[in-house]
């Protein structure tokens, strides 16, 4: 690898070749590109679900990038004056009306992270298919659902900085969750209110924790779970170690250059991507109140409660669970429980068998409940908390937390079809 | 199995929660609905007319600046002060009622709330409902209700235009007690006609909410029209993207 690396290094002729070789001895540009990208071999039968990785990655920049611009523009003020607007929502106005291009940043930063979820969710949902958490890939994996956790963390600090009224229910409704603790409860809510009510300086510390804690924390995760995935290597739909079997060479047999192979297959899902992303931008920024809600056009104010507190669509599955349940703290507990469970899977699945492919058709059939509940589940939380709503929850919820607790039962003594030695691939 | 069963449960709950909805929602849905076409620059131009004239006086538009309106509806500075801008403020301040807000409260219970966010808070079919949703109601104080936001504050101040409705009701009895429990509407008539007929007014109420619906978000018809050229755009590059990737993947078997 290093004879490779050098060769590159020293490739051109006279000074260019000689800056190259500088800066090489210094800082190993060349030998990292040629180690990440070009000996980084992934297993060729990457299908569609493979696509959401990259493009997870992908929305984190896009976030990034415009989080930057909206921040230029944006007041962390939450001080209601005599007109009963803050600084901070009359920000996002001047943002939305008088910034050149400011009402592209801010749709490009809400959908963008709509669509980071989506993209989340089916990366995570790819990963139940396959069997991406079993062995060699558990720590891997829970380092993607604490890449989760933070991003919940982020998209909730998020919500509340335009300040509208939906924010501030929210706001109220989240925080409001800690004090069913026992015994430090209602001390830990003005702790991270900063004040007796939801106010001002709750507002200053949801900015600092969205555009520095938060993001610091995301990138570094983000940071370990590539690391995580370089070490171990891709998992495929086949659920085949393709390092078992190599050339001659030592490259997997099954294995294709990361560059330029996946780089240009991923620009095809990048560009994809980007006509879904486009077309909710330009034509339905809101997605008829699903990325952006009506009740959050109006400011927040103290003494209206918007007629249904609900979340943003991706955490609705989780806040059907909380209202499902009538005591509070027991609720709050199901709602961790249901987060914190996904992290247990390379535990729970006793399967020895990686990919659905080869699984009993049971395992298809609990998938797909496990889907259905998580979806319905979805659009229960938000709905109003009354009612055939509230049976239907528990219904799901029960669903949702049997496809986890009964999974070392039902996947022990599974009848697992034989894997085959190498990948499944049609050129 | 469990899949379809959960489906269909799904459904009933939903038609059981819509079985449980406003009593009133046929009369609603019969006002029709707003068909805002922030494009159609004539109808906005009279929407900011009928702002102007009939809006103005209690409610601000206090996120938008009237010589923005002035650009984006084709009109010249002069046109806007001499027409539109009543207020006696500059053409680059903010639309402003000139109505104090503590003499508002006094006089309706309430300041009428700024107009700017609210196509976009509550959506142009329900401005548009409840333009045309007053009704006689002689128990509230201002001799007038409103089909989509009961025991309104704002008076009826358009039936000069539209004329005075009133509802065809009849009374639910509650069988435990033998008393009224509520009396829904049947449908909305008018009582009293007024200066406009109902076609008029339909397109009054039209071009207004247009307007209110250009104010929610005044980038809208740009952003559409920007949007098609990045969609084509973006379709091309993806086409030539997905070309590069089969060139690369045809070495791999």
């Amino acid at each position: 690898m290093a004879g490779a690396s050098d060769a590159q290094a020293t490739r051109g002729s006279g000074r260019r070749a000689r800056i190259g070789a500088w800066i090489e001895a210094r800082l190993p540009v060349n030998k990292f590109y040629q180690s990440q990208l070009l000996d980084y071999y992934a297993p060729k039968n990457f299908n569609i679900w493979y696509f959401f990785g990259s493009l997870a990655l992908v929305a984190l920049v896009l976030q990034l990038a415009s989080g930057i611009f909206l921040a230029m523009f944006y007041k962390p003020d939450g001080v209601i004056d005599a007109e009963g607007l803050s600084g901070a929502y009359r920000s996002v106005e001047y943002i939305m009306r008088e910034v050149d291009g400011g009402w592209l940043i801010r749709y490009l930063h809400s959908t963008g992270g709509s669509l980071f979820f989506i993209v989340v969710y089916l990366h995570m949902f790819r990963g139940f298919l396959y069997g991406s958490y079993k062995k060699p890939r558990e720590l891997l994996w829970i380092v993607g659902v604490m890449v989760y956790l933070a991003l919940m963390a982020e998209a909730f600090f998020g919500y509340v900085l335009p300040w509208g009224n939906m924010s501030y229910w929210g706001a109220q409704v989240i925080v409001n969750l800690f004090g069913v603790i026992p015994w430090i409860g209602p001390d830990l809510i003005d702790w991270i209110r900063g004040d007796y009510s939801i106010a001002d300086a709750t507002l200053n510390r949801f900015f600092a924790l969205h555009v520095v804690a938060v993001p610091l924390i995301l990138l570094a995760l983000v940071f370990v779970h590539l690391w995580a995935l370089r070490t171990v290597g891709s998992n495929n739909p086949d659920g085949i170690e393709i390092k078992e079997k190599k050339g001659a060479d030592g490259k997997p047999l099954d294995g294709i250059p990361f560059h330029p192979y996946y780089t240009v297959k991923d620009v095809v899902g990048v560009g994809v991507f980007g006509l879904v992303f486009a077309s909710i931008v330009f034509f339905m920024p809101t997605l008829g109140g699903l990325f952006l809600e009506g009740a959050n056009f109006e400011p927040a104010n103290q003494l209206s409660t918007p007629e249904h507190i609900a979340p943003v669509w991706y955490f609705t599955p989780y806040y059907a669970i909380l209202r499902a349940v009538p005591d509070k703290l027991a609720g709050a507990g199901l709602m961790g429980a249901a987060v914190l469970l996904i992290a247990f899977l390379p535990w729970l699945d006793r399967s020895p068998v990686k990919s659905i492919r080869y699984r009993p058709k049971f395992w298809g059939f609990a998938l797909m409940a496990f889907a259905v509940s998580f979806c319905g589940l979805g659009y229960l939380g938000m709905q109003p908390a009354e009612g055939t709503y509230v049976l239907m929850a528990r219904i799901l919820g029960g669903v949702y937390f049997a496809f986890f607790l009964l999974m070392p039962l039902y996947t022990r003594n599974e009848k697992t079809k034989p894997v085959p030695q190498r990948v499944t691939f049609h050129a | 199995m469990l899949k379809r069963a959960i489906i269909v449960l799904m459904f009933a709950a939903a038609a059981a929660a819509f079985g449980e909805d406003n009593p009133n929602q046929k009369c609603i849905d019969s006002l029709g609905v707003a068909d805002a076409e922030v494009a159609n620059t004539t109808s906005l131009q009279k929407g900011a007319r009928n702002f102007a004239n009939y809006c103005l006086g209690c409610h601000s538009l206090g996120f938008m600046r009237w010589n923005r309106v002035a650009t984006d509806l084709n009109l010249t500075d002069d046109q806007l002060q001499q027409s539109l801008n009543f207020t006696g403020s500059k053409v680059h301040d903010y639309i402003k009622s000139t109505m104090p807000a503590k003499d508002a409260v006094e006089w309706f219970g309430r300041a009428p709330p700024d107009l700017t966010l609210i196509t976009r808070a509550k959506g142009p079919d329900y401005v548009y409902r409840f333009l045309k949703g007053f009704y006689q109601d002689p128990s509230r104080p201002t001799g007038a209700n409103n089909l989509v936001l009961d025991l309104a504050a704002m008076p009826a101040v358009l039936s000069d235009l539209q004329g005075m409705q009133k509802l065809d009701t009849h009374a639910v009895i509650d069988p435990s007690t033998g008393k009224t429990k509520s009396r829904p509407c049947d449908r909305i008539v008018l009582a009293t006609p007024g200066r406009m007929s109902a076609s008029d007014y339909d397109v009054f109420v039209h071009d207004t909410v247009n307007f209110l619906t250009y104010i929610g978000e005044p980038i809208k018809a740009k952003r559409e029209s920007m949007g098609v050229i990045v969609v084509l755009f973006l379709l091309v590059f993806t086409i030539f993207a997905y070309l590069l990737k089969k060139e690369y993947w045809k070495d791999v078997r």
